[in-house]
């Protein structure tokens, strides 16, 4: 079988593997460090005492991520949420590609497969990097509401940057970011871009020309 | 990705690895509720097939349905076909209704490729004549993929009537492409002329090549397609190209064998050896939807091509 697909998502804007002449490639140009390291574990601890202490335990709570880096602190709120409850939640990914509101508009983009635990009655907490526009989280709950029906669903967030263009908000924030609808936030994380970092700063779109 | 898939040569090998990859997402799907995708609502798949077909129009149909694509399916019998209606009016009869995509099949050889040059519609050869049948081999490069850690020298030996079959170039030139070592297997009289020119050995020997084949894929005896004997008769064509379970054993212990279906049971294959383990016919009929959902994802998920026919270029 194929190997896992590579990383997607808008930073390293064109992933390994990806077709070229078919991507515009977007390189980011960062301007200022949102949060480091430390900052971030400290985001994630806190969003993890929350969850704990908004659901009363986590006994029925399920982490989404969705990917490909809201899996990856999907996985790391599951590991705090451990060591603070003695009990690791379930913790999946879901691949949004196929509910986006924007197909038809940009070219197709690579998938990843999704991999949810049941979640039927359980409260599925949905993890995102970034909290844009909300046409991601939109599309994640049309994509869960396709594998079973949760008691709940709450989403928790790294990062809030404004501009809302649905009525979503997060019931966990690691840091709300005032942005411009020009700047970028890139979320950085240890298992796919070597560092853990929150970086702002501007894209610039340059085309990758195909090599046959 | 493509705008019209005619060939397998109209891809890349990188485009034939993003479908495989694809495929293996809409594959690898969980438990699901709901089965569909909301992916392609809103567009529309006509079918339209002139030549009989079951597995071939039912795995692109619930491949588009499971996208919520609209589906028609449009058989040649029972249609305007039968009052006389040329492919070109008949195209530009159902582009008119405003269609997104256009499965064809037909006798004829290079009848998509004339197809496209009349429609702006996304045009996918699901067989044509004598030419080419790439969705299947890119659903065969698929099952291969799941047996075989890589393509790259894996060899596989291409059985039987090679001269009728479409199957056979589509899935000769997609494992070239992917680097894979063909052989093909026939009797001089079912291989087409210039074969040699194929860049694959040829031989008439099937015993010299089981052993070291890692694929031995039969192709189907195309009876319909004979008008003169082509072979003395099919039961020797049975004793000398056909797998029975006693070749079966001869082959490589992992080695697989393959089939595009619809089988001649006892002809190229015996039923012993078709319900063998090492046997993966009906895999390849399984992979076969999600095959034909990441290729249509990927042909139709794309902003739509506002390019007029490309008639000029067949004028």
């Amino acid at each position: 079988m194929p190997g896992p697909p590579p990383p997607r998502g808008r930073f390293p804007a064109l992933p390994p593997g990806s077709v070229p002449g078919e991507a515009s490639c977007l390189t980011f140009t960062p301007k200022a460090t949102i949060l480091d390291q430390r900052d971030l574990a400290r985001a994630v601890n806190r969003i993890a005492h929350e969850i704990v202490e908004r659901n009363k335990g986590a006994a029925d709570v399920v982490l989404v991520g969705i990917l490909t880096r809201g899996a990856v602190i999907a996985e790391r709120l599951a590991e705090r949420i451990e060591q603070i409850e003695g009990v690791r939640p379930p913790a999946g990914s879901i691949d949004i590609g196929l509910y986006r509101d924007d197909i038809g508009l940009r070219e197709p983009q690579a998938l990843a497969p999704t991999e949810v635990p049941p979640i039927d009655g359980k409260v599925v907490v949905l993890v995102d990097d970034v909290l844009y526009t909300g046409r991601s989280t939109r599309a994640a709950l049309d994509a869960l509401t396709d594998l079973g029906r949760p008691h709940a669903v709450q989403l928790a967030v790294l990062i809030d940057r404004g501009h809302r263009e649905l009525p979503i908000r997060a019931d966990y924030v690691g840091k709300n970011v005032p942005t411009r609808r020009t700047e970028e936030i890139a979320v950085r994380v240890a298992e796919i871009d070597g560092a853990d970092e929150v970086l702002l700063g501007a894209e610039m779109p340059t085309v990758v020309e195909e090599a046959r | 990705m493509i705008r019209h898939l005619l060939s397998i040569r109209d891809l890349t090998p990188q485009q034939i690895e993003r479908v495989l990859q694809t495929a293996a997402v809409f594959q690898a799907e969980g438990p699901r509720i709901v089965k569909k995708y909301p992916t392609l609502v809103g567009k529309t798949v006509v079918n339209l097939f002139y030549e009989s077909s079951t597995r071939t129009r039912t795995s692109f149909e619930l491949a588009a349905k499971r996208l919520s694509a609209d589906v028609v399916n449009f058989a040649a019998s029972g249609s305007a076909v039968e009052k006389g209606e040329s492919l070109k009016d008949t195209a530009q009869t159902i582009e008119a209704m405003g269609v997104d995509a256009i499965v064809v099949r037909h006798r004829s050889s290079g009848a998509p490729h004339r197809l496209a040059g009349w429609v702006s519609a996304n045009v996918i050869n699901a067989g044509d004549g004598m030419h080419e049948h790439p969705t299947q081999a890119l659903l065969d490069l698929y099952t291969i993929r799941q047996r075989f850690p890589s393509f790259d020298g894996l060899r596989v030996a291409i059985v039987g009537d090679v001269l009728h079959s479409r199957v056979a170039r589509s899935n000769i030139w997609g494992l070239q492409m992917m680097g894979a070592d063909v052989t093909i297997v026939a009797p001089r009289t079912l291989l087409p002329p210039r074969v040699e020119t194929w860049g694959a050995e040829v031989t008439h020997d099937l015993d010299a090549v089981l052993p070291k084949a890692d694929v031995v894929y039969l192709l189907r005896m195309q009876l319909e397609r004979m008008q003169v004997g082509f072979v003395p008769s099919l039961r020797e064509f049975s004793r000398l190209w056909g797998i029975d379970a006693d070749r079966a054993a001869a082959m490589k212990e992992d080695a697989v064998i393959m089939h595009p279906g619809p089988m001649n049971r006892g002809v190229e294959i015996t039923a012993s050896a078709a319900d063998l383990p090492r046997s993966v016919i009906t895999a390849q009929v399984a992979n076969g939807i999600a095959v034909r959902m990441a290729l249509l994802y990927l042909m139709l998920g794309g902003p739509a091509a506002q390019q007029p026919p490309r008639e000029a270029e067949h004028a």
